[in-house]
């Protein structure tokens, strides 16, 4: 999902002139051109994500991938929209590793994530769409010498309605490919809309409710092997030596790869992969890191955050307006987290005749084809990636680990190799998202926060990943919540520090803005009730500015009916109501959480009501499921999660230990949307991030103890705690 | 070993502790069937035994016998797998959809048993099926749909 | 006046003398069974010590390797995820945690330099090296009736072994519990430092049996309670004890509280592989007891091991009523009123044990007719909880430990929850008590 938005803007503005440059010259490109490195199919490609065939099967390449978003079918609707075919006789195929065709606008590189793939892609795929059926009229109107305005399109069809004449697309489109595309072809009025904006049925889930889709992990290939690894649990540690007598008697088992980091066991099927890796007697050699534990970790940021940081938004002198007066002070720390998507990590690679080929599903088909050439020592061009749809991505395939690691392995084995991580190695070796120091401190007059200073302390993920939007010491996705905050404060000071501890980090849903935001809001419910203000009030005190802030505010209050207290409960007799408000992903969204907290500290969230404005919207059905999807997400980081760390070792391993929220803890959902003519914003990850601070003011109201460290620690809200 | 998938016999030649998923998916070549973590916690190898929802991952495929193994492939076949799946599609329940094999099956066995179930029916048969999507509001309305069908 | 109080004083100390005296003065572990005993070399009858026929012709350190799993020295000189035999094992006892020794023949931090003698007194007398006394904690007054020809084939095999450099950690006792030498005066009344002596009118494979389970394997330092005085009670012998926080059940031949409704096949299942049908898995403490030890005697010495238990006189234990049977399907049982519990058990244990307790994929994750399921005290369901058992991925039972997750309350909901549901009388575990077993593990 990664990446923010503010980023997208800079892109887009500054630095995207000539990314949107290169795209538009890329869709004006013949296909032959554009894709020489594989066979020319039958029938014509208009652009680079279209191709009509003479039996009118229309196929459209699309640059986003699938991962339970919905961006298959949002992309088919808008380039479907403008071609005016219907969405059944589409088929949908992900793109090949092409940054200039598919290099997103928004990320830069082809990517898709940070709730970007609508706002990047809606526009440059209408115009895709408009041009290629602009070429198709225009070949009709020649065919038949008439004037191409007189010629109407449907459903893939081009009708002359004065001679009563109609010819299908697939019929010119051999000549209408052999036309220069027009320039600036007019896009449809969205009045017109037959397809955009309504709530379409998905084009994915046919063939998911049946079992039929083909995910990496079900790619099965003719002699292909199954294999199963374990790296060092010491993070960092390399293999000392590896006793594989016992392994090598396991039925199946064909093969021990021994790496310097890695262990893998090679194997007729994964079953007995396993087994053989479990039979083998590995001794490590930890490293350096075979002390680490997570009390450390903590300290550590807490050192670093003790600044002074780089700053990253001014505003006024907050420095000087936070020597007196009524001042507020608070850290908030959120822990490591794994993405564990209920796919777990695993690829299939087959390295022959110099090169390779990789089947996966990554959110960054380039980046898998760096990784895997770089791992064979061979050129880009020798690898060909295979993308597949993904079983949850959250972040964890905007990382290629898992693609190096099985083309290091399959590099040492005949034939093609399907890796497959067990859950415990996936949880314990991803890379995770930053541990986070946020702290803030604010000074009250009348009522208002007239000044805030607000210094994140945390690893970067945009350093290492892309480091061009690592400017000047800023990861501007980690303070992204805090530049962008929705209220009017003047005063004000967002510092950055770059605190990196030997653990990797990553994106993962909600991005920099799940801790800047998390720590916003809840200082914002401190100061409140610190004040004696109620925090709905006190947060529309600072919004008179921010009218789709206070739109979402104003529409979630009163659905949940704000000023009444939750109702009884039986999970619990501590009963309370939170709000929080999000301005991320060019969306605005507000939660109310109604929660239950018994004796013994246990929370269970009875009822979570979102307002969401974000803009147009292609697919309003697709909305409401990413923000139910969403909350759900957030729902299981506030009340449980957590990656840990003694002597090196992740603690945590599977579902036992790392808690997942079941449907039986699941509170109701509803989400509202204000209709919006504003431009698309994100909606993958917002209701991840605005869940949180809305779960964990409502355990500060029915507690009166507000938690800084999460995930709610169930121990200090016990009753008599 | 004798299997009998989706009214197909088949014939495999595994150790007996190898868990049925395995056998269904590397050796058969069935792989709606999914690996989620291996120690029954997530669901997403929910397969069918004579019927009843079982987690294929820690069932040794030895202790199947003659039952007859019911898959995500198969379960369309039969009325309430029919009744899910169409529900599943109309209220567009699936997001990343790897889940939802074991959802679809765990709530067929569910519907087939209990052709009305309510809210606390609908917990005690789901609750053992993840959705890191977090697809559980619709699927609760899937099962809802699915049985006024 | 002055008499009366030196009276009510004798009294006292007569009282408190028949109490001590009474604690004092045990019956010898087996002499439930009569009969003569007599010293090994004067026992006609094939002998009950050593390793059975089947490997007398075995190389030495096979049969050092057989003696050293007889007596089970592993499980508790290993530390989770460490060395075998290295030592570092926690045991949290009532006045701090004492770790085992590392008894691998590295010289400076194991026992590579101990001399035959020196290991002898050790184990038979409970004495270390440089005099100092061994807690009980270790037990030798079991060991004291292992041969010595036992004794040192343990110490052959030990020192066959890779010699590991890992220091022994200190004990946590305070005062009067770091006072050692206290423990010679408890070994002067407990440790008879008496080797086995075989009962004349039993048959080879009952003495057999008693050497394996009263010498060798020392089931009684679990099985038996203890008194007041830390000391085995042996007129209550294996009517039930404790071990590391969970309960060791009775196994005296009673047919309610014991095994005595067992078959001596389900008793030699649950021997052999940790679980019997219907009779439940062996978990923590017996887990490992059956994994490193049981498990790899031969079938010749289960079966005396069966033999002998099933002459141990019956002794019913009121806290252990006679399981439940199947319990219903449906999860509707509004009389059990734990929401917490069922919402755990519905999410988290369904999957393997099923809503009707008879176990939904294996045999092993039946929960009906378990004994830890009928204990009104449901210390073990919690055990099981907090720890699991097994590892994933093996091909063998795997039960995940879920105490990370969960909370307290949780934990101790849902034992409550299973033992209402499937056992014969409901528990009422507290989060406090659970939090209790985490502290012990
Ligand atoms: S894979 Fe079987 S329950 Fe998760
Ligand atoms: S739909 Fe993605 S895990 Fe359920």
């Amino acid at each position: 999902m990664p990446l923010a938005p503010d980023l997208s803007r800079r892109a887009i503005l500054q630095g995207g002139g000539a990314l949107v440059a290169g795209l538009l010259v890329a869709i004006e490109l013949p296909w032959a051109a554009a894709r020489a490195d594989e066979p020319e199919p039958t029938g014509k490609r208009f652009n680079a994500f279209i191709h009509v065939a003479p039996d009118n099967t229309v196929t459209f390449t699309l640059p986003a991938v699938e991962m339970g978003q919905g961006a298959f079918t949002s992309q088919t609707q808008c380039l479907a929209e403008e071609l005016d075919v219907a969405l059944d006789k589409v088929m949908t195929v992900p793109a090949p590793p092409d940054q200039a065709n598919y290099g997103s606008p928004a990320l830069i590189v082809q990517a898709t994530g940070g709730s970007t793939t609508t706002m990047a892609w809606s526009g440059p795929l209408r115009k895709a769409g408009a041009t290629a059926r602009a070429m198709l009229v225009a070949a009709a109107a020649a065919r038949w010498q008439v004037d191409p305005a007189s010629l109407t399109t449907e459903n893939g069809v081009i009708t002359h309605a004065p001679s009563g004449r109609t010819i299908a697309y697939g019929a010119v489109a051999d000549a209408a490919s052999r036309l220069t595309p027009p320039k600036d072809v007019p896009l449809k009025d969205p009045a017109h809309f037959r397809l955009i904006g309504k709530p379409v049925h998905r084009i994915d889930t046919p063939d998911k409710v049946t079992g039929k889709t083909v995910y990496g992990i079900d790619v099965m290939l003719p002699g292909m092997k199954f294999a199963t690894l374990m790296a060092s649990p010491v993070l960092g540690g390399k293999v000392g030596s590896v006793d594989q007598a016992q392994a090598m008697t396991v039925p199946g088992v064909r093969q021990v790869v021994v790496l310097d980091d890695l262990v893998a066991v090679v194997a007729d099927n994964t079953w007995a992969a396993m087994q053989g890796l479990n039979a083998l007697a590995i001794e490590w050699a930890p490293g350096s890191n075979a002390g680490l534990d997570q009390a450390q970790l903590w300290a550590g940021l807490e050192k670093a955050a003790q600044g002074p940081g780089v700053t990253a938004k001014k505003e006024g002198d907050a420095p000087a307006k936070l020597k007196d007066g009524t001042l507020f002070e608070q850290s908030y720390e959120l822990p490591y987290l794994a993405h564990a998507p209920m796919e777990m990590t695993n690829c299939v690679v087959h390295v022959h005749d110099g090169g390779c080929e990789v089947w996966t599903g990554t959110q960054v088909p380039g980046f898998a084809q760096a990784g895997a050439a770089k791992a064979l020592g061979i050129p880009p061009e020798k690898v060909t990636i295979h993308n597949h749809m993904i079983g949850g991505g959250f972040g964890r395939r905007l990382e290629v680990d898992g693609v190096v690691k099985a083309t290091r392995i399959a590099a040492h084995v005949d034939g093609p190799l399907k890796v497959i991580w067990s859950r415990e190695e996936d949880i314990r070796q991803q890379l995770y998202r930053p541990l986070y120091n946020e702290h803030l401190k604010a000074r009250v007059e009348n009522g208002r926060i007239t000044a805030l200073h607000h210094r994140v302390t945390g690893g970067s993920v945009m350093a290492r990943w892309l480091p061009v939007a690592f400017t000047n010491g800023v990861d501007s996705d980690a303070v992204e919540g805090a530049v962008d905050v929705p209220y009017a404060i003047g005063n004000r000071l967002v510092e950055y520090i770059r605190h990196e501890s030997a653990v990797p980090v990553a994106f993962w849903r909600g991005v920099g803005p799940n801790g800047s935001i998390f720590s916003v809001e809840c200082f914002i419910d401190l100061i409140a009730r610190k004040t004696g203000s109620d925090p709905l009030d006190f947060r529309r005190a600072h919004l008179e500015k921010n009218p789709r802030a206070l739109g979402v505010l104003n529409l979630v209050a009163e659905k949940a009916g704000w000023g009444t207290p939750a109702p009884p409960s039986p999970h619990g007799a501590r009963r309370g109501r939170g709000i929080a408000l999000m301005n991320a992903f060019g969306s605005f969204l507000a939660a109310i959480a109604d929660v239950a907290v018994n004796d013994t500290g246990d929370v269970r969230v009875t009822r979570l009501v979102i307002a969401a404005d974000v803009g147009q919207v292609v697919n309003p059905d697709t909305l409401e499921a990413q923000i139910q999807g969403g909350a759900t997400f957030g729902l299981s980081t506030v009340l449980f999660d957590k990656i840990t760390f003694a002597g090196g070792k992740v603690e945590q391993g599977n579902f036992n230990d790392y808690r997942i929220l079941r449907i039986d803890e699941m509170p109701v959902i509803e989400a509202h949307v204000v209709p919006s003519k504003e431009n698309m914003g994100g909606i993958g990850e917002p209701g991840t991030v605005v869940t949180q601070p809305a779960v964990a003011n409502a355990v500060y109201a029915a507690t009166g103890v507000q938690l800084t460290r999460m995930p709610i620690d169930r121990a200090l809200i016990a009753k008599g705690a | 070993m004798d299997l009998k998938i989706n009214g197909a016999d088949h014939q495999v030649d595994v150790p007996d502790n190898m868990p049925l998923l395995w056998v269904v998916r590397d050796v058969i070549g069935l792989t709606g069937t999914k690996f989620g973590c291996g120690i029954a916690q997530c669901g997403a190898c929910t397969v069918h035994l004579d019927g009843v929802a079982v987690r294929s991952c820690q069932l040794p495929v030895g202790a199947v016998g003659g039952r007859a193994i019911t898959t995500i492939e198969g379960v369309g076949a039969t009325p309430a797998g029919a009744k899910i799946q169409k529900a599943w599609l109309d209220l567009e329940v699936i997001q990343c959809g790897y889940c939802q094999p074991g959802q679809v099956m765990s709530a067929a066995a569910l519907l087939a048993a209990n052709p009305q179930p309510d809210d606390e029916a609908i917990d005690a048969a789901m609750a053992g099926n993840l959705c890191r999507c977090g697809t559980y509001v619709r699927i609760r309305e899937g099962i809802k749909h699915a049985a006024r069908a | 006046m002055r008499r009366i109080l030196t009276l009510i004083a004798g009294a006292i100390i007569v009282v408190l003398g028949a109490i001590f005296g009474r604690m004092i003065l045990q019956p010898g572990p087996y002499g439930f069974a009569g009969g003569n005993r007599v010293d090994l070399a004067s026992y006609k009858g094939a002998s009950p010590t050593g390793v059975p026929a089947e490997l007398a012709a075995a190389d030495p350190r096979t049969r050092g390797e057989y003696v050293t799993r007889m007596a089970d020295c592993e499980a508790c000189h290993t530390a989770k995820g460490g060395t075998p035999f290295a030592g570092g094992r926690p045991f949290v006892l009532p006045f701090g945690t004492i770790y085992t020794p590392n008894i691998t023949p590295d010289p400076e931090t194991g026992i590579g330099k101990w001399t035959d003698a020196q290991f002898l007194t050790a184990v038979h007398k409970g004495i270390a090296p440089d005099g100092s006394r061994l807690y009980p904690a270790f037990p030798y007054a079991s060991y004291t009736r292992l041969t010595d020809a036992d004794v040192l084939a343990i110490k052959s095999y030990l020192f066959s072994l890779k010699p590991v450099r890992q220091a022994n950690k200190p004990n946590t006792f305070g005062f009067p519990f770091n006072q050692r030498w206290l423990m010679g005066i408890w070994s002067a009344f407990f440790n008879d430092d008496k080797r086995f002596q075989p009962v004349q009118e039993q048959s080879p494979a009952w003495n057999r049996g008693a050497y394996l389970v009263e010498a060798a394997g020392h089931c009684g330092e679990c099985h038996t309670p203890r008194n007041l005085l830390q000391a085995l009670d042996q007129r209550q012998k294996f009517a039930g004890g404790q071990a590391e926080g969970w309960n060791a059940y009775n196994i005296t031949s009673d047919r309610i509280s014991g095994i005595g409704a067992w078959s001596n096949d389900e008793l030699a299942a649950y021997l052999t592989t940790g679980h019997a049908k219907g009779r439940g898995v062996a978990s923590g403490p017996m887990h490992e007891a059956v994994a490193l030890s049981i498990s790899k005697l031969t079938k010749s010495d289960i079966a005396a091991m069966v033999t002998y238990l099933r002459t141990v006189p019956a002794i019913r234990s009121d806290r252990l009523p006679q399981p439940a049977g199947p319990a219903p399907a449906s999860p509707k049982l509004a009389s059990i009123d734990n929401p917490v519990g069922k919402r755990m058990f519905e999410g988290n244990c369904v999957a393997c044990h099923a809503w009707t307790g008879a176990g939904a994929i294996i045999e092993e994750a039946r929960l009906t007719g378990v004994r830890s399921v009928n204990d009104p005290t449901a210390t073990n369901v919690a055990q099981m909880i907090l720890n699991g058992a097994g590892r994933p991925g093996t091909g063998r039972p795997y039960m995940p430990s879920f105490a990370d997750a969960y909370s307290d309350s949780e934990v101790a909901a849902v034992a409550n929850y299973v033992t209402a549901r499937f056992g014969a009388a409901g528990s009422s575990i507290t989060a406090k008590e659970v939090a209790a077993l985490r502290r012990q593990n």
